[in-house]
């Protein structure tokens, strides 16, 4: 790989000089650059994190207290006329739906993957660009295009009123016979646009990782977010083309009649569930692993030493992908399985404790005697590590068949998905922005503003999303816009919590655009000798094209 | 950094097709919605995902022309080719996952058959579909195919074209092997006879579907059986048309005894639909639809 390039009549040579840009338009909307192309996929995340994030603020408002307050005049808004209360109740479901598609599809999988992912994983092992650089550009695309689908869905009558209100799960038969109108189908097109752009740039990834890597760097001396994008991208590409046969089907029985969920003619509702979760449960990897790897790199920078058990760390996350295959229907155990099979996945899922355990002990393995420095990345990660083992103990406790009889669908499941996501992949997403943000843009945000943030937000969070547990003990199911005046004061502290973290929000996009206009002018390497990956040998921004002659890895 | 690039990747200029092909499968998919839900969204979806199907088609057509354009300057590298072939495995590979979901589908509703009662009048196709569950006698009805359906023989016109499909599995790879031999003509002659073989297979399965003795919608075993055997139909048009290009490219003189991976793509692809058929032939033929009277 040692490289002349082979071929004399190369005809963009003239192209080549490495700080050479294209105009505006053709740099952002005709990109073939890697880097080009993560700064749009953050910017469209930062965008639907926005809406996904106004509308659990609208959530959190209904929910403060008990009674229907708000949900009729967002309907009658909507509608253009008085709504019922069934459409109100209906304006609920669009609202659960739309949160949850929106931050799974189009926050951080767009973030983690298509942002950080095309940001780093070329620079990381010293490439040039990816694989399949004009692919690259249709995956985001694709992704947007998504997006105006889905938005589109909420404006067509779903059944009850406007929009999907089928849970981001899209369970039949209520997505089925039970929501006619044109909603569903679009928000379940949304999902074929988005899925194909995954599939497409899974594939882009892992050709990337496997032929691109720099001289001498070997499969064991990759980064570990390498490491973790790489797993990630097969857990796209084996997962999702079965999400997309199960929601044809749901198609093909919204539209022509067919059975395959219909009970009345031999289908199986249970199926779908069951297809969906053969990639649902690989999809909460597909959130999470690539944050593990950006912790990882984050851990290890701030303590000056190499990451403890690199290794383990790398083939913990290969286990955890792997093994995500085969524990789906531990979201199903209440469809009323045979007892051993709730054992096998019982006992399935708890296997899973063992590589996360793997994780949590090498990042405090690396801190142990390191030479710690609290920059806002680095407590970021501390509390992604707190929170996620928080969220993953839980996890332990659903995990258990007989348990989560009681526990299944109630708000003890919100708390717990939300500790793993809403406090562990979005914590790892702040973590990845602050430690990469003066790479990509050239400026350092504030860190008074990044603690002030970490702290506003990590304080708001937990007074969101820790009463919850006590309310999914009490009983409260998921997904309902009202409940009893005992569930009352968990409640309202929760929204409470959800205003903290909005200010933190605020203080986030203050430092932001503070940074970009005055930030002060980040260095190549400005965190020093704790950060020994490829980014860092680079300006700040990097050039158009790095590395157009290889680095050589010893 | 600046200067020439001393690296043999391929770095692309900026390119508008992406764009394009994404508003345009935007417009197709939203074209079908409104096909689907003409009270909704009026009665234009035809045009709607017509507009965007030729969107589609016109972004495939430019980006494979610009690869083609692009092996011919000289920026396929050999390093550029092996992302080629891993791109294409990958791609297979997702192919068959989503096959997977709908072999899923017919293995619930064989291991696991419900107590269906199906009656059709074969002169008029009319038929009903009633679930006895909790029925007297419901258990003795528990039984795949559901009972009162007729079902194809699997050694008939599906045996007929697991032959045809074979055999043109051979012909792709006499095809193969007259081009690493520098033959011409016979890579030609190879090609040929595959694409009519997949012709031939394609016209063999729609007559099949034209006297299919059960329906489509209303029941399990129909739903599950068109749309399995129907995406592998289509994924054989597609290899087809893929083929056929590889044709074209050969009378050309685009394909090398060295650097032909468009064909090698081609061909991994038709044995990928082979193979999917082979599936198809034993679950869904041969072991789905044993016990059953044969049309």
């Amino acid at each position: 790989m040692t490289t002349i390039a082979a071929n004399p009549a190369d005809h963009h040579d003239h192209a080549h000089d490495a700080d050479h840009k294209p105009g505006f338009f053709a740099r952002w909307f005709m990109s073939t650059n890697h880097k080009d192309i993560g700064t749009l996929y953050l910017i469209f995340a930062i965008t639907a994190g926005i809406i996904g994030g106004i509308i659990s603020g609208m959530m959190r408002l209904e929910l403060a207290e008990p009674g229907i307050q708000y949900l009729s005049g967002w309907a009658s808004i909507m509608a253009g006329k008085e709504a019922s209360l069934d459409e109100a109740y209906h304006m609920w479901n669009v609202l659960i739906t739309a949160h949850g598609l929106i931050m799974v599809f189009f926050m951080v999988m767009p973030a983690i993957i298509g942002g950080f992912g095309n940001w780093f994983v070329p620079l990381m092992i010293g490439a040039p660009d990816m694989a399949f650089p004009r692919m690259n550009n249709i995956s985001f695309w694709l992704t947007a295009v998504a997006f105006i689908m889905l938005l589109g869905s909420t404006f067509v009558p779903g059944g009850t009123g406007l929009g999907a209100g089928t849970g981001w799960t899209v369970y039949a038969p209520l997505s089925t016979s039970g929501s006619v109108g044109p909603a569903v189908d679009m928000a379940i097109f949304s999902l074929h646009l988005a899925g194909a752009a995954s599939i497409l740039g899974a594939v882009n990834f892992i050709t990337t990782i496997f032929n691109m890597r720099a001289p001498g760097m070997t499969i064991h001396k990759m980064p570990l977010f390498v490491w973790s994008v790489l797993v990630t991208a097969f857990l796209l590409l084996l997962a999702l083309p079965v999400l997309a046969a199960a929601i044809t089907m749901l198609l093909v029985d919204r539209n022509f009649g067919g059975a395959f969920f219909d009970a009345a003619a031999g289908g199986d509702p249970i199926l779908y569930q069951h297809l969906f979760w053969f990639f649902g449960h690989p999809e909460v990897y597909i959130m999470i692993l690539p944050g593990f790897g950006i912790v990882s790199q984050i851990v290890a920078t701030f303590s000056r030493k190499p990451v403890f058990g690199y290794l383990g760390m790398a083939y913990a996350m290969v286990a955890i992908g792997v093994v995500g295959f085969v524990v789906w229907a531990h979201h199903m155990f209440t469809i009323g399985m045979s007892v051993e099979m709730k054992m096998y996945f019982t006992a399935a899922t708890m296997v899973i404790a063992v590589p996360t355990g793997i994780k949590i002990f090498s990042w405090i393995a690396t801190m142990w005697g390191g030479s710690l420095s609290f920059k806002t990345p680095m407590v970021w990660a501390l509390g992604f590590i707190f929170m996620f083992t928080v969220g993953g103990v839980t996890g332990v406790v659903l995990a258990n068949g007989g348990v989560d009889d009681n526990l299944h669908d109630t708000y003890y499941v919100v708390a717990h998905f939300h500790y793993v996501l809403s406090l562990g992949a979005v914590f790892a997403l702040f973590a990845g922005f602050y430690y990469w943000f003066g790479k990509m843009s050239g400026r350092m945000l504030n860190e008074f503003l990044g603690h002030l943030h970490f702290w506003v937000f990590f304080v708001g969070v937990n007074l969101l999303f820790f009463p919850m547990h006590f309310l999914g003990q009490q009983g409260m199911p998921r997904r309902y816009p009202d409940y009893p005046d005992a569930f009352a004061h968990w409640n309202e502290i929760a929204s409470l919590g959800y205003a903290i973290m909005g200010v933190g929000v605020l203080i986030f996009f203050i430092n932001v655009f503070w940074s970009l206009m005055a930030g002060r002018k980040a260095e190549g390497n400005y965190w020093g000798e704790g950060a020994t990956t490829l980014e860092w040998t680079l300006s700040s921004p990097p050039p158009f094209h790095q590395f157009e002659t290889l680095p050589v890895i010893k | 950094m600046a200067g020439a690039k001393n690296h043999d990747y391929h770095i692309l200029p900026p390119s508008i097709t992406p764009l394009v092909g994404s508003f345009a499968a935007l417009t197709m998919f939203f074209g079908m919605v409104m096909m689907f839900q003409p009270k909704a969204l009026g009665s234009y979806g035809s045009l709607v995902f017509g507009a965007g199907l030729i969107g589609v088609l016109y972004t495939f057509w430019t980006w494979w022309a610009d690869v083609i354009r692009e092996a011919h300057a000289g920026d396929h590298t050999p390093v550029v080719q092996l992302h080629l072939r891993y791109g294409m495995i990958l791609f297979i590979a997702s192919e068959v996952m989503f096959f997977v979901g709908w072999f899923w589908a017919w293995f619930d509703y064989s291991l696991f058959p419900v107590p269906l009662q199906v009656e059709i009048d074969h002169a008029t196709h009319a038929f009903t579909v009633t679930n006895q569950l909790g029925q007297e006698g419901a258990a003795a009805l528990e039984q795949w195919p559901p009972k009162g359906m007729q079902v194809f023989d699997a050694f008939s016109l599906p045996l007929l074209n697991t032959l045809i499909l074979l055999c043109s599995g051979t012909t792709v790879t006499w095809a193969h092997h007259a081009l690493i031999n520098g033959d011409r003509k016979g890579l030609i002659n190879g090609l040929w006879l595959t694409i009519i073989l997949g012709v031939i297979f394609s016209c063999v399965q729609a007559y099949e579907y034209s006297i299919a003795p059960f329906p489509f919608a209303g029941l399990n075993y129909g739903s599950a059986f068109f749309m399995a055997t129907g995406f592998h139909g289509f994924h054989v048009i597609i290899g087809t048309i893929f083929l056929i290009v590889c044709l074209a490219r050969a009378y050309k003189g685009h394909f090398t005894p060295k650097q032909h991976f468009g064909f090698e793509a081609a061909a991994w692809y038709w044995h990928f639909v082979d193979v999917v058929w082979l599936f198809l032939f034993v679950v869904v033929y041969v072991w789905g639809g044993w016990g059953a009277p044969v049309h």
